[in-house]
């Protein structure tokens, strides 16, 4: 802890920005990392401090719990337990943090589907007394599920085993093998991905942001290090340009003539770059153009890339409208009618082959009918096992049939084109998400 | 054409990839929502947000009105500046009184003073009801206060305006679910990533004008049950909000508002900084929260804020 309470100010602006999430139960002192890092940090100012030492006291605890900070509703303060994905920041100057916060416990899986679905990166959390446990399992399996690029192996509570060594490297070894039978090590690999490890004690902040005395034999990268290195883009392989139509800009009963044949198509680039000039088909009629102009704002861009959103206007006058999708020429995909993917089923009320659903790929809809239910995944054994309907927390192999259309990309090379959720018009509820394989 | 990159891309800085989900936030709400509206209050986050609107939809016109639920408590600098913004962007802006729901009987002050910053939820749901509205964008930011920061994107409410904790929609990926039946709602919270910091350095590159009362100035205050309270404040109306109490001392000090609301509820603080780069500064070197600092709603218990949402608050 640093006497000088001061939050680092964000050089020029350019910092970067990471989003990750923390895999975990409250045992294994997840929310004590997560309050360790905002308080090593000096994110935790003075008054929420006062309130935390209040309530800490009141629950008749002798030192501030730092877990008081990730409890944020009424019922989970007076249940002891978070039920529901919190977001929470931190910044060190040279990047801004967004950290999503779910909890470990497994009829929770929808919850860490979700937390995952936005993080390029995932602290796995290990007990250094329990070591790999079936919720370890299940949490890098959905890790994995979901495409989280880098996964931080986190052994924790090592002040509770005399910061031994020989325990963290068999805690290693035993992840290792289990990441190898799950094909977690071999696809992390080859898709350029990582796994890391590193020993710590979150309350006593041993390789947090600092090293402290206690693990001289660790040579490695401290948490706050590790944080600090990852990549912030979700992939750094070129990924084709995807552009989903969100608005049409068609402002003719303008004052400026100009304005009366102005035509944007305002987006946010999913993935890849684009340059004026380009060529583009739009889909899924498959009309195609040049591009004339990017905007944002104001300025005009000569090129733009993932990420950013735009406007972009196209030479010729082609009637396009939201739910469209914008690529290049050269990198266009052949819309489909069915489509196979896992699904993760989040609604209390269990799916029913029977019925008509809602898909939103990315900004486009479209009903759409079970075609099979493959099987369904036990999450902790990952078993897979036949099944006639989903209940909440189930992910399974599903075809689905379309009724419009869609333009996708397989999940795993590429997470905005590959991802859907599921929606049903009754209560206009999400009641699923879907990766498509 | 153009050729690949060989180099990794690189990333977008903290604030171009806020704005960027920003305005593809505002641009899902104008694609999915049939009849949406801006909240604006003249205060720094809404005033972010139109920032955010005119790069999501220039050249074209906002496809929303502005509106506020003025409590007549307002301060009169936030107020003119409200309708001077308004009228520079050239967009439509709606503006529904509090005192309107007294006189009509649906808002009922226990006591003349009473804050009426907590009776603007019944406003909010009157107008929303009056238009049609589908959905309300708004400035909230999940790191205000603690019970925001499960908050959706896209929150769903219910006919009588109610936040379900227990029963709010999923959000994975950007495919955010802004569909609602009839006399539903949806709150939008385009800057729900941000934090303070991240406003004010926006402020700061965008070069955004604000109302004077951000900026250090003289005020005349009293230290009642231990907060800064401004007295003698003038309202547009002509009026005086909150007029000194017998046995207060008059203090003029050196003060700027980090938030800005409810006379009532909204204290000052002591503060030198009368320009952006100093508050950007003050911001970084502060150890009291925002609202710790100067809401004095939120102070009530520790779970104030979850039940004024509950009840239909912003």
């Amino acid at each position: 802890m640093s006497s000088s309470h001061t939050q680092t100010i964000d050089s020029q602006h350019s910092a970067s920005l990471l989003r990750f999430m923390t895999c975990g139960s409250v045992d294994d002192g997840k929310s004590t990392l997560i309050g360790r890092l905002l308080f090593d940090t000096k994110t935790i100012l003075a008054d929420t401090l006062t309130q935390m030492t209040r309530t800490s006291e009141k629950r008749g605890l002798t030192a501030v719990d730092l877990s008081l900070l990730t409890d944020g509703l009424q019922a989970e303060r007076e249940q002891g337990i978070t039920i529901d994905v919190a977001y929470r920041y931190f910044s060190t100057g040279t990047r801004k943090y967004i950290i999503a916060d779910a909890p470990g416990h497994e009829q929770y899986t929808r919850n860490m589907v979700t937390a995952a679905s936005t993080a390029n990166l995932a602290i796995i959390l290990i007990d250094a007394r329990k070591g790999v446990l079936t919720q370890t399992r299940r949490h890098s399996y959905l890790a994995h599920l979901v495409g989280i690029p880098h996964i931080v192996v986190a052994v924790n509570k090592m002040d509770l085993v005399n910061y031994d060594q020989a325990i963290y490297d068999k805690i290693c070894a035993d992840y290792l093998v289990f990441a190898n039978e799950i094909g977690l090590a071999q696809s992390q690999i080859a898709a350029g991905n990582d796994i890391s490890f590193i020993p710590m004690s979150a309350l006593n902040g041993d390789m947090l942001v600092d090293r402290l005395e206690n693990m001289p034999w660790y040579d490695g990268k401290t948490m706050i290090e590790m944080l600090e290195a990852a990549p912030s883009a979700h992939t750094e392989h070129n990924e084709p340009f995807r552009f989903p139509v969100q608005f049409v800009c068609r402002p003719h009963a303008s004052d400026n003539p100009e304005l009366h044949d102005f035509r944007g198509f305002m987006g946010r680039i999913e993935s890849g770059e684009i340059a004026v000039g380009d060529a583009v088909t739009v889909l899924p009629n498959g009309y195609q153009s040049k591009v004339k102009a990017i905007q944002i704002g104001d300025a005009q861009l000569q090129s733009a890339t993932t990420e950013q959103s735009i406007t972009l206007l196209l030479e010729d006058e082609i009637d396009t409208s939201r739910g469209d999708m914008i690529v290049k020429s050269s990198e266009a995909q052949e819309p489909v009618k069915q489509i196979d993917a896992f699904v993760c089923w989040l609604s209390e009320t269990p799916m029913s082959p029977a019925r008509t659903y809602v898909i939103r790929h990315t900004t486009r809809e479209s009903k759409a009918k079970v075609g099979a239910i493959h099987y369904k995944v036990d999450v902790n054994t990952l078993e897979e096992q036949a099944t006639a309907d989903l209940k909440m927390n189930d992910i399974a192999r599903i075809t689905f049939k379309l009724a419009q259309p869609l333009m996708v990309d397989s999940y795993n090379a590429n997470r905005a084109t590959g991802a859907f959720i599921i929606i049903d018009e009754s209560s206009n509820n999400t009641v699923g998400a879907g990766m498509i394989i | 054409m153009t050729t690949k990159q060989e180099n990794p891309r690189q990333p977008l800085t903290h604030l171009d990839w806020l704005e960027s989900e920003a305005i593809y936030i505002l641009r899902e709400v104008a694609g999915q929502c049939s009849n949406p509206v801006l909240l604006f209050s003249g205060g720094k986050d809404s005033l972010c947000i139109l920032r955010l609107a005119e790069k999501a939809f220039r050249p074209g016109r906002f496809p929303f009105p502005l509106m506020h639920i003025d409590t007549g408590h307002n301060y009169k600098e936030v107020i003119d500046f409200r309708d001077q913004r308004a009228a520079e962007l050239g967009e439509r802006l709606i503006v529904r009184n509090v005192e309107d729901s007294m006189a009509r009987g649906t808002v009922v002050l226990k006591s003349a003073d009473e804050s009426r910053n907590k009776h603007q939820s019944v406003t909010l749901l009157e107008a929303i009801e009056e238009f049609g509205f589908d959905c309300c964008i708004g400035g909230a930011r999940r790191d205000e206060e603690k019970a925001r920061a499960k908050e959706r994107i896209m929150s769903f409410r219910d006919e009588f305006g109610q936040w379900d904790p227990k029963n709010q929609r999923p959000e994975l990926w950007s495919l955010y679910n802004a569909r609602s039946h009839k006399g539903e709602n949806i709150r939008a919270f385009p800057i729900s990533n941000w934090t303070e910091m991240d406003v004010w350095q926006y402020i700061e590159r965008e070069k955004l004008q604000l109302p004077s009362i951000y900026f250090a100035h003289q005020r005349d205050v009293v230290m009642r049950g231990g907060s800064i309270v401004p007295v003698n404040v003038p309202l547009v109306n002509g009026e005086v909000a909150n007029p000194v109490k017998a046995g207060e001392e008059i203090i003029n000090m050196q003060v700027r508002f980090r938030t800005v609301g409810d006379i009532s509820c909204t204290a000052p603080v002591i503060s030198d900084a009368d320009d952006v780069s100093k508050i950007v500064l003050e911001t970084a070197t502060s150890t009291i929260t925002e609202r710790g600092a100067t809401r004095l709603d939120d102070q009530t218990s520790d779970a104030s804020m979850e039940q004024r949402k509950k009840e239909g608050y912003f």
